[in-house]
């Protein structure tokens, strides 16, 4: 979908990419990572020519970007960032209607394109339509910000760092809300963060950048079992991979069927990472799980946690 | 007693008026338009049923001491309302008593007291409004409905025997002419005022290494007394009129219209290139960048996002510089540009005090006029804040 080949791009005389090349696939998630200065937003912005490169190859859909014209490739991508951008003469509905308006949908279609985006992120079509952004919380103000960037149907969703300006617990409600929006939509997602847990949980494929290069490309699992190099390591953070690991896999994977566990019981769809808290501050070695409906199906115990069983 | 009063502001206002009514004459009656009059007070007018006038009066005293609610203010606001346009019709109407029976060329002036208790009414009636939590539209409206009684009242002849309206009837050509030159002037300069400043604005806002220098130069012409400006540029316009004559046939001068509009334009251009520059800076980069991300060209994120922005603080530039320029067009006339303010220094001049009203009183209402209308208009612009 989107092909970079070996780009490079300098600012001044700082190399902010140095032969970069990746490959984005039809709905994939991809979250490019690294630390401050890496030339993740960089490269991000030189997909919708934000950014101009300098050398090398871009290709969308197999065209190269440089052949459309700015305007176009970016009403066909679309781009969240982390101070959101609304535009704050606009009621909430005409901020979601910008790119459809551009592209010069009929009105009853963009209207019906607003109701649909406020309800697939949880805000109330009746109640938000004719607000300004001065009035929404910081929270309700990104859900926006992703409608609009929604509202097009672009074929791929570009986010720099959408989420870092919130609160943890409205940082987590939109992680959970955008990971359902990437199975339910199917869209293509390049999304940038320095927050390594956002990426293990968000991501398909993580990208791990460093002074411009490419450090290393892979799923969540492949990163923290088996990271390329010293740097990966650190920058997951060493003394807690094997807690990250846990974070990655539910307490489905690992139940004994077979058993019956004791005290409260726990879901099925809780991380082990979860679960291990669970067992720490219960002090217990065993615990009860349930499925979604509430049915008991056995039981975990503590031992799984460290190597399944089969 | 502190306790007892709930509104400090209105018993302040009313101690001043109140001081005013008894101490400074209403209205002066002279024996001609030079000469100083014998004042006479407010209370000595309040014969007969004229006395009903008292009964505002009283509810504005009231207002002091009742419980500060919605209503309260309400009454307030009308009441002070009602005064101004009865102290008007008041004024007028002692002027017609007394002029039928003194000799014909006596004239009856508006006094101290008059001016005082319209200032301190209007005062009055604005802070009720704001109590009562009606915002500027509402000033706006109550203004307007207090004009359109007063100018009830002078199309009805009712105040025909004011000196005013009299030194008006004597030069009503005279009067029109300049009422109309000084809005030609006005004209004249803030429209190419607006055609420079908005761009330039606009390109220093783009380039701001040249702002510091372009904001230095507006900032000194605005230090040059307006009449230095006017006489700085008699000698070389005078001299261009006489090498190129066509501009000369044009009007273009040493005096009259051509160097009051350059000056005036040069003291106009800050307010506005400034507000333009603040305008444009106001919109947020991040608004910026995910207009451009989501793909409006530049011309699009111009007019669909930074204009519409900046345009609040745009049109309260232009405002000032409106009011600005209406008051600086009076000082034109020195230099034969014409205007209302030709008016006022002939009544200068003569010691003609109603003159000099007469020509001041209309640059007060336009500028007043020019001030509620472009806040109106913010207003209206600037629903999103």
């Amino acid at each position: 979908m989107i092909e970079l080949q070996h780009v490079s791009k300098a600012f001044g005389r700082t190399k902010a990419i140095d032969d970069l090349s990746l490959t984005v696939r039809q709905g994939e998630f991809i979250v490019l990572i690294g630390s401050s200065g890496c030339g993740k937003s960089t490269t991000l912005r030189m997909m919708n020519r934000l950014v101009e490169h300098d050398s090398g190859r871009i290709l969308f859909e197999g065209q190269e970007i440089r052949g459309f014209k700015p305007q176009d490739i970016r009403r066909r991508m679309g781009y969240v960032i982390q101070s959101v951008g609304l535009f704050p003469h606009w009621t909430v509905e005409r901020n979601i209607a910008t790119v459809p308006e551009l592209l010069q949908w009929p009105r009853p279609r963009i209207r019906d394109r607003v109701t649909e985006l406020l309800q697939l992120l949880d805000l109330d079509p009746a109640l938000f339509r004719g607000r300004y952004p001065h009035q929404l919380s910081g929270g309700q103000q990104q859900r926006v910000g992703v409608a609009r960037a929604l509202a097009g149907d672009p074929e791929v969703l570009l986010m720099d760092e959408p989420f870092g300006a919130l609160d943890p617990l409205t940082r987590l409600a939109l992680q959970k809300e955008l990971a359902r929006i990437h199975i339910v939509s199917g869209k293509t997602i390049v999304l940038v963060t320095h927050d390594i847990d956002e990426a293990l949980h968000l991501a398909t494929r993580v990208v791990l950048l460093d002074h411009g290069r490419l450090v290393q490309s892979g799923t969540p699992l492949q990163i923290l079992a088996h990271p390329a190099s010293e740097f990966v390591t650190d920058f997951v953070g060493r003394s807690e991979v094997g807690i990250k690991l846990l974070g990655l896999q539910t307490v489905a994977s690992r139940v004994r069927r077979n058993e019956s566990g004791e005290g409260a019981p726990v879901a099925d769809s809780l991380t082990l990472r979860e679960a291990l808290s669970v067992f720490v501050t219960r002090q217990v070695e065993r615990l009860a799980v349930v499925d979604g409906d509430g049915q008991a199906i056995g039981c975990l115990h503590l031992s799984d946690l460290v190597k399944s069983r089969e | 007693m502190p306790t007892l009063i709930r509104n400090r502001v209105l018993a302040t206002l009313v101690v001043m008026a109140a001081a005013a009514a008894f101490w400074m004459a209403f209205v002066a009656l002279a024996p001609n338009r030079l000469m100083h009059g014998t004042g006479i007070g407010l209370t000595d007018l309040m014969q007969g049923w004229r006395g009903v006038i008292v009964v505002p009066m009283l509810l504005l005293c009231i207002g002091i001491f009742m419980r500060p609610t919605w209503r309260t203010n309400l009454m307030v606001a009308l009441a002070g309302s009602l005064l101004v346009v009865a102290l008007v019709w008041l004024a007028g109407d002692e002027a017609t008593r007394l002029s039928a029976a003194e000799p014909k060329l006596s004239r009856v002036s508006l006094g101290g007291a008059f001016w005082v208790l319209l200032v301190v009414l209007g005062l009055a009636v604005v802070d009720a409004l704001q109590r009562a939590g009606l915002g500027a539209l509402w000033q706006v409206v109550v203004g307007a409905a207090i004009v359109a009684l007063v100018v009830g009242l002078v199309a009805s002849g009712e105040l025909d025997q004011l000196s005013l309206l009299k030194e008006y009837a004597n030069r009503q050509d005279v009067f029109h002419t300049a009422l109309l030159r000084h809005l030609q002037i006005v004209g004249a300069t803030v429209v190419p005022t607006l055609v420079i400043g908005v761009p330039l604005g606009w390109a220093l806002f783009r380039t701001e290494r040249f702002a510091p220098a372009a904001f230095a130069i507006l900032n000194m012409i605005q230090t040059v007394p307006s009449i230095a400006l006017f006489g700085l540029l008699i000698a070389p316009l005078a001299l261009l009129a006489a090498t190129v004559p066509w501009l000369g046939q044009l009007g273009v001068g040493g005096i009259g219209l051509a160097p009051a509009v350059i000056a005036l334009t040069l003291y106009a251009l800050l307010p506005i290139v400034r507000s333009t520059v603040a305008g444009l800076g106001q919109v947020p980069r991040s608004v910026i960048e995910a207009a451009a991300g989501m793909g409006l060209t530049p011309r699009q994120i111009f007019w669909k996002v930074q204009a519409p922005i900046a345009l609040p603080l745009l049109l309260s530039g232009i405002r000032i510089t409106t009011v600005q320029t209406i008051g600086l067009a009076v000082v034109a006339a020195l230099i034969g540009a014409g205007g209302l303010g030709s008016i006022m220094f002939q009544g200068l001049l003569s010691s003609a005090l109603d003159l000099v009203l007469l020509g001041v009183l209309p640059v007060v209402a336009m500028a007043v006029t020019v001030d509620a209308v472009f806040r109106f208009m913010t207003l209206m612009v600037d629903r999103s804040h």
